[in-house]
């Protein structure tokens, strides 16, 4: 299955991604058109800057079926509802142990990014976070339906955001289990 | 049967290339070459142009500051990020501050161009650049007194220098107005100074705009914008107006004449050399220097037919309008032209040349060759250019040319068959001419209905709009309706290359103007010079409103810049509206992303300077706007207004 990969490393901050992604969820999928309507569109995706790596990062949640961030969270930070699968994360009982973003494609590489710079203080924060603003919001990214490539992937003037086949991107591959993550 | 499936796939290969072309384009040279561009992977504007999208949407919106080190900053325009910058501009602010910061860009550019000419004038008249002489001594009296020079008992040479100390204060007037504002109508220039619009020195106006948009200047959109307006008039009635009028009398007021446009006019046999950018300070002299015997010589021992020299842009337009010189093309030709493969010299000087010249001319024989002081370029041949060496400068430069026609590699030359004739040399002196002295004949004709109205199309091409596609239909859909029109710049060129431009072009007018162009032998469209020439248009419609005694914004008169992209554009557009024409833009300026801003500049305009802009892409949906206003405008003169 396709998927969104955020390649961190990549991203300026243009925030061209948000903007794109509000225009793609508008009435007129047109930027100068999208600008009056009422209510006004709603962004499923946030550049957040990391301050500790000093990057920026555009997040987003599909809010997966069976969401395997949920089912891996040791702590039951994570949720998920049954019937909206809108996931919710509760800061109190997160230990920001990271395991959530081993198991997600999209934030595996920002993963990857974060163990090789060795920060580890940064991170989960800014994921829940933005998870916790969708949620909020009633959004979830649904990969855009009806395009043939999601609008943020296609604004992104860097490819810090693409659209590829999990195993088409060198290092993106997920883990058959955790302990090859971790080892 | 794999031979043939292979020759299938080709075939819709070359359908799909096919296709693509025809979208970039109306006009069939430019396919021809667009197509020989695919085939030899040569890049052009179109290919870079898919490779910026899409563009950035803050951009877009004009809601990205950069004008202080705490930013750079921009505005949410869904209103869920960030609503102020960090000095607290709002995003109404931010885009008044960088629509202000355009139109300085684009007032700078015509009115730098304007001083060299008057540097040159200067010159010429201390006998310091002697390949320059006063051509139209009429034009240099008649300006010496609206300057309040006294001729009497001196030579020409004297008055002019006078003439230019004179023009040259213009530029850095601390008190006063610009004198040519006093060529406006009457109410014009009163409303201009009721609202502290009328512009003082032309330098001084966008030093101002620079100061007031750094941080923690000026403020407010309304009031910025104001300053917008009276920029735009220092460039229209003082920096393009003193361009057209020095370079009149330096070079001769046009006259009508025919010639030729399009890629077709780059010649087979004879060593092509095109003169690109805005001013004819030099391109005079090349072409004047392509008739030296010296060097038709040489380019016979070179084996070539003769010397030809062609134009594109608006220094192509000044040859075109005073020599009849022929054109190659507008703007998004200029790279096409060099694809030909039969281009010896691409000679340049400033503005609207493409700094891939330099990267493309490499792919061919052709010598890319900068000139002016102010514009380098990647992979040029430098031969810069001073009047006090003018026609050596310019006899080097054929000399380059000549000496590389033999490296023409005839497997690479393809020159497209398009060439169309054209009626060219509508100066303001010269429609007048045409109507026997007089504005009346045409004031009689707009009273009756025959010509409905006039319509000034103007600006660029622009990659966002297929090539020509937006000038010529809506100049078609403008004279099918009667209304007369004047234009400058690519759109003139687009529409000669549309055959606009000729006489028999009457059979495509409405019944009314058919028979006004076929009393006086004109075409429906009258070219009336470079984009520094639209102060001819703002000459002419002051002559009309007032023989009428009226106010230009009373006229059934309407602008419109179908194809616009350059900043100079947003300067005419500041400089068009604030006379009183309403103006339609093909392309949205970077202003939607504050609210106030459009508002101000699509509605509020009209009870400030009685005329607005208009945003419409589709040139017949404009041509209908602009026949709406022209209804309107005919009804609140009591004229027939019932199309």
């Amino acid at each position: 299955m396709k998927d969104l990969i955020i390649r961190p490393e990549r991203c300026l901050g243009c925030r061209s991604c948000e903007i794109a992604c509000a225009v793609a969820h508008s009435k007129s999928k047109s930027l100068f058109s999208a600008l009056g309507e009422q209510p006004a569109p709603k962004k499923r995706i946030y550049v957040d800057c990391s301050p500790n790596l000093e990057i920026s990062i555009p997040i987003t949640c599909r809010h997966c079926e069976d969401a395997p961030c949920v089912s891996v969270c040791p702590t039951k930070a994570l949720s998920q509802d049954e019937v909206t699968s809108i996931v919710s994360h509760n800061p109190d009982r997160c230990v920001d142990c990271w395991t959530c973003s081993m198991v997600c494609p999209r934030f595996l590489p920002l993963y990857r990014l974060i163990r090789v710079i060795g920060c580890w203080t940064s991170s989960m924060a800014y994921n829940r976070g933005v998870i916790s603003r969708q949620t909020d919001a009633g959004v979830k990214c649904d990969l855009c339906q009806g395009r043939d490539i999601p609008a943020c992937v296609e604004a992104c003037p860097t490819h810090a955001l693409v659209f590829y086949e999990l195993e088409e991107i060198p290092g993106t591959k997920l883990p058959e289990t955790t302990s090859e993550l971790t080892g | 049967m794999e031979q043939k499936e292979n020759e299938k796939s080709m075939d819709s290969d070359s359908e799909t290339m096919l296709k693509k072309v025809y979208e970039k384009s109306i006009d069939p040279a430019s396919q021809t070459i667009l197509l020989k561009a695919k085939q030899e992977g040569v890049e052009t504007a179109w290919d870079r142009y898919e490779k910026q999208l899409p563009q950035c949407s803050f951009g877009q919106l004009g809601v990205c500051c950069r004008n202080c080190n705490m930013g750079p900053c921009r505005i949410d325009p869904f209103g869920e990020g960030a609503e102020k910058g960090i000095c607290g501009a709002t995003a109404d602010i931010i885009v008044a501050r960088n629509l202000l910061r355009t139109i300085a860009a684009g007032a700078a550019a015509h009115s730098d161009h304007a001083r060299d000419a008057v540097l040159a004038f200067k010159k010429m008249s201390e006998g310091a650049a002697g390949s320059y002489a006063i051509k139209d001594e009429a034009k240099l009296l008649s300006l010496a007194s609206e300057y309040g020079i006294p001729t009497e008992g001196k030579n020409r040479e004297k008055v002019a220098s006078e003439l230019a100390d004179a023009l040259l204060l213009e530029f850095g007037k601390q008190t006063g107005s610009l004198l040519c504002t006093m060529r406006a109508p009457e109410p014009r220039l009163k409303l201009w100074t009721e609202l502290g619009i009328v512009p003082r020195g032309i330098d001084r106006e966008i030093v101002e705009c620079m100061h007031r948009t750094h941080m923690g200047v000026d403020n407010n959109a309304t009031h910025i914008l104001l300053q917008g307006l009276r920029t735009g008039l220092s460039d229209g009635w003082g920096g393009s107006m003193i361009a057209t009028d020095v370079q009149d009398i330096l070079f001769g007021t046009p006259q009508p004449r025919m010639s030729t446009v399009n890629l077709g006019v780059l010649s087979r046999d004879k060593v092509n050399v095109i003169v690109h950018g805005h001013e004819p300070i030099l391109s005079e002299m090349i072409v004047e220097a392509a008739e030296d015997s010296e060097l038709l010589k040489l380019a016979q021992e070179k084996g070539a037919a003769g010397i030809n020299v062609a134009g594109i842009c608006c220094t192509g337009n000044e040859t075109l309008m005073r020599h009849g010189t022929p054109i190659a093309g507008t703007f998004l030709q200029q790279e096409l032209a060099v694809i030909t493969g039969a281009v010896e010299a691409m000679v340049v000087d400033v503005q609207c040349v493409m700094p891939s010249l330099g990267e493309l001319s490499g792919c061919y024989h052709t010598k890319f060759i900068s000139t002016s002081p102010k514009a380098d370029f990647p992979n040029t041949v430098r031969m810069e250019f001073h009047e006090e060496k003018a026609y050596e400068t310019a006899k080097e430069i054929i000399r380059v040319a000549v000496e590389n026609f033999p490296f023409r590699n005839p497997e690479k030359v393809n020159i497209p068959r398009e060439k169309q004739e054209c009626m060219v040399g509508f100066s303001a002196e010269a429609i007048l001419n045409a109507l026997g002295g007089s504005p009346d004949p045409l004031i009689e004709a707009i009273k009756s209905g025959a010509v409905w109205g006039v319509g000034a199309v103007v600006g660029c091409n622009n990659v966002k709009i297929k090539h020509n596609y937006g000038h010529v239909n809506l100049v078609k859909e403008l004279i099918k309706n009667n209304v007369l029109v004047v234009t400058t710049g690519c759109n003139a060129i687009a529409c000669a290359e549309a055959g606009l431009l000729v006489p028999e072009a009457s059979e495509l007018a409405g019944e009314g103007l058919k028979a006004v162009c076929k009393a006086l032998g004109i075409p429906p469209v009258l070219h009336m010079g470079s984009c520094v020439d639209i102060s001819r248009i703002l000459v002419l419609s002051s002559v009309l409103a007032n023989r009428l005694g009226m106010d230009i914004s009373d006229l059934p008169v309407a602008g419109a810049a179908p194809e616009w992209m350059s900043e100079k554009a947003v300067s005419i557009g500041a400089y068009v509206v604030s006379s009183g024409v309403f103006t339609v833009l093909g392309t949205v300026p970077p202003v939607l992303g504050s609210q106030a801003v459009t508002a101000l500049l699509t509605r509020d305009l009209n009870n400030v300077v009685g005329a607005s802009f208009a945003v419409e892409p589709d040139p017949f949906k404009a041509a209908a706007l602009m026949l709406e206003h022209i209804d309107g405008k005919r009804k609140s003169l009591g004229l027939n207004s019932d199309r």
